[in-house]
Formats: C-alpha cells, sequence, structure tokens
C-alpha cells in the first residue's frame, strides 16, 4: 500500500469539495472494508483518502412515525442490526445486513458502501431494490435523490459523479401486509461472496391469500441487479395459491444473465436464480402472514 | 521395578504413567495468549524488508531483467535475480517426504531462462520500508516471450504438447526416453496375472476421475530472516518443518559449506508438509549480503502463498478392479497420472504404494506417471499423493461391494491385509491394526445407528500410510533440582514437544512436569531429519525413550559409586534408586549426582520399525438436490494410533487431517484462466472449510501397539486425510444416486451429475 493523505471531515461540503479538488485520487473512506483491501491488494489507489465517520448527518438513523427509514451513509450493518425495529419492520433487509461478513466487519461496514462499491454480488442491493429505497447524493450543485435500480451501472462503476456522494439512504413507508427475505447461495456457511441471491417483497390482501404487488430482485447474476418484471407482472392481484413456483422460478430464471467464473458456472447460477427466488418468496409470504420467525439465519445479538 | 501388567494381546507391558495421559501442552500458553514469536514476528536492529517479483505469465522465455530503474531509487539497498545465483548444481537431496533435484529447486527460487507458472520468483529486493521495496518492484522490467502454457496432465502428455524443460526425457524404471517429454518418469509395480485375474472376476468396474490442485491451508504464510555477518556467518530465522533441511538447501543452493549456516527455528502455524523446500531463506540470504551485512525479513502475501509455494498435485486417474461373487478381489489396475506442477517430484510413487495397500490381491498392476506442467512446483501434503488416488479407489470398491450387495464394511474385511501380507510394492506389513479398526467401526454407536431422512447416505472408506522413521538427536541435561532440560531439533508442528517430554518422563520414571524441552537450533542440536512423515513423535520419541534410558544408567553408576555398591544392585522404583536400605526419589539423585559433575547425555537414534498407519472414516451427509450442497451431517475417524502418548493431540490430528480431507473433498480446486492465471489467489476464493462448515468430528482410537518402538507409537498425522473424499463421494452416491469421479466435489459439479441423471435442462 502507498502513503496517502488522511483527510479526517466533519461535513458533507468538506468532503464533496475535497473530492472535486482530488480529482480521480480521492476515495471516500466508510467503514472501509472494500476499500482497505483494495489499496492493500493494489487494486485501487489513492492520494487522498476522506475518511466520512465524523459527518454528523451521515450517522442519523431514523425511523420517522409514519413509516419508512433514513440510514445515513456511515450508519454500520451492526448498528442496523441492534435497532428495535429493524429486523421487524424490513426483515429482507435485516436478511442482508446481517449476512455481510462477521460481527466484526458488520461493526465497520455500511449499506451506502456496499452499493458504492456497486460489486455484482452486493447482499444488500437486491433487498433495498425490492424495498423501492432511494439515495440521497450531494454533489458540488446540491442535493439529488436516485432510487437504488439503476444506481449501479456496471460492475464497480455506480451513476455518481466524480465529485459526489451518498448521505443517505431512505426506505420509504411500506404496506401492513408486507413481508419481504434476501437469501443467497454460497458453497461455505460463512466467508463467502453469493454465487446468487434473491431478494422478494409482498404486500398481500388483508386475508394474506392475494399478492397485491410483488418485487423480485436478483443479485450476483449479472453484471448489476437484475428486477423480475415479469414476476411483478404476473402476480399482481393473483392469487397466491393460482401461480405455481415452478412458473415463477422459470421466469426468475428466464431474467438471469450469468457468467460462469472462479465462483461458480452459468447454469449453476440460472438455476440458482429459480430456486433461491422461490424460497425467498415463500419465506416472504409467510413473514407477511407473520407466521414465521423473521429471520432464517438466526441471531447473534 | 516398573509394574507389570497384562496388555490385551497377552503380552506382558509394563503399566505407563505418563504416556497415555493429556497433559497442557508447554507451548501452549504463549501461543493462546499470542506471546508465542513465529517467523514474521522477528525483528532486529537495522532490519530491511524484502519483496519479491513474481511472474504475471504461466509460461515465458525471459528475454531480459532490467532492474537499473529499480537500483536507482533512494532507500532501495538491495536487488537481486538468478544471475545471483550460483551456478545450479545437478544433485537429488532427499528432504525426508520426498526427494528433491537442486537444479530444479535453484531454479524454482529465481527463474533462469523461462517463468513456468503464474507466480514463478524472478527477483527480490531489500529496501528500508515496504512502500519502497514495492516500489522498486514495479520498477523491474522484465521482457517476456510468451509460451502457450499446459495446464494438465493430459495437455501435458499429448505428442504436440509445447515441453517445459527441452532435456527433460522420461525415466521409465532407470532407462531413459531418447526424445524429451513432459513426462519426467514412469514406475510400475507388478504381481501375478492381470488377464487372468479379471477373466476370474465377476465383476468389474473400471472408472477414470480426476483431481485438482489444493493447497496445504497453514495459516501462517512463509516467512524468513537471514543476517549474513561480515565474517562470513549466516543466521537464518524461519518458519519451518527442518531446520537442517534448511541449512542444506540454502548450503546446496548457494554454494556454502553448511559450518557457516545456523538454522534458528520459529514457532511454526502449520506446516502440513508445505513448509520443507525452501522458498524466501536463499533470497533473504543474497539479499542480506548485497544490501552490506544487514538483516532482512522476507514475509509472504497469502496470494503469494497460494500462487508460490507447493500445493499438491492434481491428478488422472484409472482404476480398473475385479471381484469374485464372494466380494474377494481377483485383479486390480491403476493408472495415476500426476501433475508435479513445474518440476519433476510429484508424489506419484507414494500414491502407487497407498492405492491398494489395503487389499489382500494376487493380481496388481500400478503405473504410476509424474507430469510436469505450468502450475507452482508441487510440494508435500500430509500423506503426499495418497487422498487423490484413495478417493479413485475407494469409489470403486464402494461399487463393488454394492453390486455384490455387500455391506462397505464387511467388502474390506474380506479383502482386508493383515500382517505378512504385501503392499503393492510387494514389501510386507508388520503389525498392523488395520482389521481392528473396520470391527470398531462396525460396533460403534454411529455405524449402528439407521439414517434416517431425504437426500441423505452414509459412505465408508479406509485409507493406508507407510509413515517414516528417519533420523533423530536430542540431548537432555539433569538439573540438581530433579528437573531435565531436553534440548530437541524436531520442529513441533502437531504438539510434539508435549509428546516427546512424556516419553523422556516415562522413561525416567518421573513427572511430565519436570521435562522442560526445547527446541534447538542446527548448531545446538545434532542432526535431525524433518518433522514430516508422522515420524516426529515415533522417531525423536525413541530418542527421548533411549535419552531416559542413558541418563537412569549413568546416574545409577554414579550413585553405586558414591554407595560403594555394585550398580547391578541399585533398583529403581517411581523414579528413585534404591539399594539395600538406602532410597532416594529422583531429586534427592539428581542433587547428588550432579555434585559429583554436571550430568549431559546426548542420543542419535534411526529406528527402522516404524508401524503402518490405518484410518476408517464414516460420514453422513445431507444433499439438496436444489443447489448441490452437500452438508456433513455426522463423521466417525477409527484408527490405529500404535499407542496413543497424548490422546488429545491424537483427536486432533485425526481431526485436522478429515478437515483438511473434508475441504479438498468438497470445495477447495485452484482455478485458472486460459492463460495459465490463478484466479482464486485467496483465502475468499480458495474455499477451504471453516468452522462453520465442518460438524463436531468423533473419534475412535484403537491400539494396536507397533512392535518397533518401546511405547508402541505409531505415527498418526497423516494418514486421516487419506479417507474423506472417498468417504463422502460414496456417502453422496448413497444419498442421491450418482457417483461424482471429480474433485472437488462442489455444489455446480454435483447439480450437473443430477442434472444429467434426471435428465433436467437448465
Amino acid at each position: 500500500m502507498q502513503a496517502f493523505d488522511y483527510h479526517p471531515v466533519t461535513s458533507v461540503s468538506e468532503a464533496v469539495a475535497l473530492l472535486a479538488q482530488g480529482a480521480s485520487g480521492a476515495c471516500l473512506l466508510n467503514g472501509g472494508t472494500d476499500l482497505l483491501a483494495q489499496l492493500k491488494e493494489g487494486r485501487r489507489t489513492a492520494n487522498h483518502v476522506v475518511d466520512l465517520k465524523r459527518i454528523p448527518e451521515l450517522a442519523e438513523f431514523r425511523l420517522p412515525p409514519e413509516g419508512g427509514a433514513w440510514v445515513g451513509a456511515a450508519v454500520t450493518c451492526r448498528t442496523l442490526s441492534r435497532q428495535a425495529g429493524w429486523r421487524n419492520r424490513f426483515p429482507g433487509l435485516h436478511d442482508a445486513t446481517h449476512l455481510i461478513g462477521g460481527v466484526q466487519i458488520q461493526g465497520r461496514a455500511t449499506v451506502a458502501g456496499n452499493l458504492c462499491n456497486a460489486s455484482p454480488a452486493a447482499d444488500s442491493v437486491p433487498a433495498l431494490v425490492v424495498h423501492g429505497a432511494r439515495v440521497h447524493l450531494a454533489g458540488p450543485a446540491g442535493r439529488r435523490i436516485v432510487p437504488v435500480a439503476g444506481f449501479c451501472i456496471a460492475p464497480g462503476r455506480t451513476i455518481l459523479a466524480r465529485d459526489e456522494m451518498v448521505v443517505a439512504i431512505e426506505i420509504p413507508p411500506l404496506p401492513a401486509e408486507f413481508g419481504a427475505a434476501y437469501l443467497r447461495f454460497t458453497p461455505r456457511n460463512e466467508m463467502d461472496i453469493a454465487v446468487a441471491g434473491a431478494a422478494v417483497a409482498v404486500d398481500l390482501d388483508g386475508e394474506g391469500s392475494h399478492y397485491r404487488s410483488v418485487r423480485v430482485a436478483l443479485g450476483a447474476v449479472g453484471p448489476t441487479v437484475i428486477e423480475v418484471e415479469r414476476i411483478t407482472a404476473r402476480l399482481a392481484g393473483r392469487p397466491v395459491a393460482e401461480v405455481s413456483f415452478d412458473e415463477i422460478a422459470a421466469l426468475a430464471r428466464a431474467a438471469a444473465r450469468p457468467i460462469t467464473d472462479m465462483r461458480g458456472t452459468s447454469a449453476q447460477r440460472q438455476h440458482l436464480a429459480g430456486v433461491l427466488t422461490v424460497r425467498a418468496l415463500r419465506l416472504a409470504i409467510s413473514r407477511a402472514r407473520r407466521t414465521q420467525a423473521a429471520s432464517p439465519t438466526g441471531d447473534y445479538l | 521395578m516398573p509394574s507389570l501388567s497384562a496388555s490385551p494381546d497377552g503380552s506382558v507391558a509394563p503399566a505407563l504413567r505418563v504416556v497415555g495421559t493429556r497433559p497442557v501442552r508447554p507451548d501452549g500458553i504463549d501461543k493462546v495468549t499470542g506471546r508465542a514469536l513465529y517467523g514474521a514476528d522477528i525483528t532486529l536492529p537495522g532490519l530491511l524488508t524484502g519483496r519479491v517479483l513474481r511472474s504475471p505469465l504461466a509460461h515465458a522465455r525471459i528475454v531480459r531483467v532490467d532492474t537499473s530503474a529499480a537500483r536507482a531509487l533512494p532507500g532501495l539497498k538491495a536487488v537481486v535475480t538468478a544471475a545471483d545465483l550460483p551456478p545450479a548444481p545437478d544433485r537429488i537431496e532427499d528432504l525426508g517426504e520426498g526427494a528433491i533435484d537442486l537444479r530444479y529447486l535453484s531454479d524454482n527460487l529465481l527463474a533462469r531462462e523461462k517463468v513456468l507458472y503464474h507466480g514463478h520468483a524472478i527477483a527480490a529486493v531489500a529496501a528500508s520500508t515496504p512502500e519502497i521495496a514495492e516500489q522498486a518492484l514495479a520498477l523491474i522490467r522484465v521482457e517476456f516471450e510468451p509460451l502457450p502454457p499446459v495446464m494438465t496432465a493430459s495437455a501435458a502428455m499429448k505428442p504436440d504438447a509445447p515441453l517445459l524443460h527441452a532435456g527433460l526425457k522420461t525415466d521409465r524404471m532407470g532407462q531413459r526416453d531418447a526424445a524429451p517429454s513432459n513426462v519426467a518418469s514412469q514406475l510400475r509395480h507388478e504381481r501375478g496375472n492381470l488377464d487372468d485375474g479379471f477373466r476370474r472376476a465377476a465383476v468389474v468396474i473400471d472408472r477414470r476421475f480426476r483431481t485438482e490442485t489444493v493447497h496445504q491451508g497453514y495459516i501462517e504464510p512463509q516467512a524468513s530472516t537471514a543476517h549474513v555477518q561480515a565474517d562470513g556467518q549466516i543466521t537464518i530465522w524461519t518458519s519451518t518443518q527442518g531446520t537442517f533441511a534448511v541449512r542444506s538447501q540454502v548450503a546446496e543452493v548457494l554454494g556454502l559449506p553448511v559450518s557457516r549456516i545456523k538454522v534458528v527455528p520459529t514457532e511454526i502455524g502449520g506446516g502440513f508438509g508445505g513448509k520443507i523446500s525452501v522458498y524466501l531463506e536463499p533470497l533473504a540470504v543474497l539479499l542480506s549480503r548485497h544490501a552490506g551485512f544487514v538483516p532482512v525479513r522476507l514475509v509472504m502475501s497469502r496470494t503469494e502463498v497460494l500462487t508460490s509455494t507447493g500445493p499438491t498435485s492434481g491428478s488422472d486417474l484409472r482404476i480398473r478392479i475385479g471381484a469374485d461373487t464372494s466380494g474377494k478381489l481377483v485383479a486390480m489396475q491403476a493408472e495415476l497420472y500426476y501433475e508435479a506442477g513445474a518440476y519433476p517430484g510429484s508424489p506419484v510413487g507414494a500414491a502407487a504404494v497407498v492405492s491398494f495397500a489395503p487389499y489382500v490381491c494376487e493380481a496388481m498392476r500400478v503405473d504410476g506417471y509424474d507430469v510436469v506442467v505450468n502450475r507452482p512446483r508441487a510440494s508435500a501434503y500430509r500423506a503426499p499423493g495418497g487422498t487423490n488416488v484413495a478417493f479413485a479407489v475407494e469409489s470403486v470398491i464402494d461399487e463393488l461391494a454394492e453390486s455384490l450387495d455387500l455391506d462397505p464394511i464387511e467388502m474390506r474385511l474380506i479383502n482386508a491385509v493383515r500382517e505378512g501380507d504385501r503392499r503393492p510394492d510387494n514389501l510386507p506389513l508388520a503389525r498392523i491394526g488395520y482389521v481392528e479398526c473396520l470391527q470398531a467401526l462396525r460396533q460403534s454407536e454411529h455405524y449402528r445407528t439407521p439414517l434416517t431422512g431425504r437426500h441423505r447416505g452414509r459412505g465408508v472408506a479406509c485409507g493406508y500410510w507407510g509413515n517414516w522413521g528417519g533420523q533423530s538427536s536430542a540431548t537432555a541435561i539433569l538439573n540438581p533440582d530433579g528437573s531435565v532440560s531436553f534440548n530437541v531439533a524436531s520442529t513441533d508442528i502437531g504438539g510434539s514437544r508435549a509428546s516427546l517430554a512424556m516419553q523422556l518422563a516415562e522413561s525416567l520414571g518421573i513427572d511430565y512436569a519436570q521435562v522442560k524441552p526445547r527446541i534447538g537450533d542446527t548448531d545446538s542440536v545434532s542432526y535431525n531429519d524433518v518433522t514430516g512423515g508422522s515420524r516426529t513423535t515415533f522417531a525423536t520419541g525413541w530418542a527421548a525413550y533411549d535419552l531416559g534410558q542413558k541418563l537412569a544408567a549413568e546416574m545409577t553408576a554414579r550413585l553405586a559409586q558414591r554407595w560403594e555398591v555394585a550398580p547391578e544392585s541399585i533398583l529403581r522404583a517411581g523414579g528413585g534408586f534404591a539399594s539395600g536400605d538406602r532410597r532416594v526419589d529422583f531429586a534427592e539423585a539428581s542433587k547428588l549426582v550432579c555434585e559429583d559433575a554436571p550430568l549431559m547425555v546426548s542420543t542419535t537414534v534411526h529406528p527402522k520399525g516404524y508401524g503402518a498407519a490405518f484410518s476408517v472414516q464414516c460420514a453422513d451427509v445431507e444433499v439438496d438436490p436444489d443447489t448441490g450442497k452437500v452438508t456433513v451431517l455426522r463423521y466417525t475417524i477409527v484408527q490405529d494410533a500404535g499407542k496413543a502418548v497424548h490422546p488429545s493431540y491424537v483427536e486432533g490430528q485425526m481431526q485436522g487431517g478429515v478437515a483438511q480431507g473434508i475441504g479438498w473433498a468438497l470445495n477447495e480446486e485452484y482455478v485458472y484462466n486460459e492463460k495459465g492465471e490463478l484466479l482464486n489467489g485467496s483465502l475468499l476464493d480458495y474455499r477451504m472449510p471453516t468452522a462453520c462448515d465442518l460438524p463436531m468430528i468423533d473419534t475412535i482410537i484403537v491400539e494396536v501397539p507397533n512392535p518397533g518402538h518401546p511405547y508402541g507409537v505409531r505415527g498418526v498425522g497423516e494418514v486421516n486425510i487419506i479417507p474423506p473424499a472417498g468417504t463422502l463421494a460414496n456417502a453422496i452416491h448413497r444419498a442421491t444416486g450418482v457417483r461424482l469421479t471429480a474433485l472437488p466435489m462442489s455444489p455446480p459439479r454435483v447439480l450437473a451429475a443430477l442434472w444429467e441423471k434426471s435428465g433436467y435442462r437448465p
């Protein structure tokens, strides 16, 4: 790792100004779980490292009374897991933030960082997409808000301008009969990267017998997260019992555009897109009906 | 005299007071509190940081190496390339766990004319800071002429395959071929008439198998520090399995007398055979001298460990076995193609012996081929070569048992070798405990409990390993307070300080706490072979026993003189000495003896009666039919330890070997692209199991004493890695109906096999 200047800034405007001055040689440091490894392994270089953790605005976490959540960019996964209400209100997001790394990594890692790293296999991004999350950005020209879906444009690339940064992720209020789940497949039970992942969110009618709406997002089966709109269209308003899981799995497989690499084969990933979608859908439905424990992964709190 | 009791086989053996107990290891507290000093912890005044430039290409001619820009960098103290190595000696050195041609060893340290794998070292630098050393590497210009890589044994053996070594000609049992080839050697073991045997068979199973390159995965990367002093004396601190092996390799490749080199062992964070060959030590010595006689430390990154140190061979295997209707094996044939990596020296020789060793069969032929490919040079890995071939053989035996409707343990009992039976190389086996292990598994709670549930299956496999004796030296110093300082040169990779001190305590009749073991450097203890081949607790244990006998004899002689009695009149009991009504305990005797003169005894042993080891294993698995993921639900190991000196550490060896074997079987593999670049050179993507992936591994220790050791000890370190892949393959077959014939049996491979069976098209 080569030497760099370290800037522990305390405001968003300071950070944006440094980004604008530093051009391509400036990197933002949040939890550092990706950045430090990249710098040490020479996969990335930096002349300036701008540490965001001291910016009060970025540490904010709110659960507004009208529903939804405000997650400042520097809020760690561990902080989220420990918030009363996070797991029950946002079970799909909790699945993801709970899966990322071990307890020590979760104590540093942030959802905003996971999003900005733009890995096709990022665990939190499919879950953010199905929750309809929005990203609040800051740049020299002011602030703007964009949906999470579409934020990543290629592996390692986002729509962020060079002098822009994420301030917070906002999750909109959710309906009452909402359930969600995120599942991934890894050969090892821990310390592994998703070979494929699927997040599903459902809104059921009052009886829990019909889909009002469904969103499905697949991870690690394309250069960016893939939202399966054909499942959304097929299931909206239909009775849960009407559409077979086999048909839903086939729609998920058809949407996947995986590659073969060291972590898995294309055929395996395509198949897993269907398997994980159905498993996550069943879990989301049971959560919407409040019939099953919120997390399949256990809890280490 | 020590009391006597009858052992289970009817012979009379002394009751043991220390051997067989479970005391705390001498190095334990330092290790769990982080105080133990490992290779990278060595620090010295003025220490420089070294770094190594490695090849990005798998196969290329080196046209030119230009180090001038690097040399001009301020803060850079030394740069070395192959030009700084003396001409390579063309000689073979036996390292215990495999012989090595010094020419190849030298060429592997720093590439001369060609780079032969991604990660092959080309140059090394030393600088005042790591940052400067890294900058210097970036300034070294290497001009390559790329050559097509040869990545597998089958590709390397094609008639038009590019040659790695222009001068390499196949050695066929002493006869050299005329034309060069990537096949370094071929060996054959044969007995009986194979064709007649197969003609008598009621069932013949003939299968081909493939296994991938895997790494030992020791958690401590290679780390070496060298200091060449102005008078030419050299000290090397290094994490190694054998200080004398390091000394001789460094002496040979640098053309130095061994007397100028002292090797000091650090604590070692795992080796498993991978820390015998040198990688960094000669470079650190060269850099220290070129930098002006200042110490230089080299520590590998994890990626360097994976790309550039010896993993073990991938292999292509063909196994053909015939049995008659009773299940008796009538013909066994194996063709073994082992990938040696960039230089000859795969463990195919050991594999050829392991292959059919557990089975009695009159008609047998084993052909082994040592094939060079553009991968890192293979080095020993726990029972080198055994896991590959046993995966294949145990799968075929299981298939035979199934087709004959025989229980897998019964199938093995019908054909089990016993004392006097011959291995595939026709050497006879001494007293072994294989049948006892099979019987113990059959009677175990695990095997007697039926497995229920969908997608679940139980597998059984066995393994043989020959073990090794080798040479060991040790000294014991008697202290006047009755303690004994115990110097050994066997580096401790598996709790051997405890197991050796226990044997010395047993031999002297004193308590374990009275023995203070210490691992000495090459100037303080006489020659000692590497810790490897499961030999240390056996052979250095022999030395410990012998030291105890010598020390007691000398104490007896001195007391006899003092008491003016005949030495024969002195009796020993509970560590003490008695003659007539005179009686002293060991501490009192020590005080008296040390008043006369200091007492130190030394010994060197070369015991030949190392007994063979057998392990029999049973696993229950569940296979997720939707994802292909295999979960190991339950695992039991039965092993003949001869005599378990420290049962907890024997159990640890059993569980450790199986943990590595499960990783090898299910997920570990080197993944290369078509250019021969290693894609998964990190512990994130080289998927060794973590604690979350393994069940509790149950152990059953069988003790059939080895007649070649005073306490009946057999080596226990290696054999347990041999059966797991076969055990799991057989369990997966019984869970799913499909036979996996390639390792690793990873989720995509299991899925593909399930799809092929069901006709599903993804």
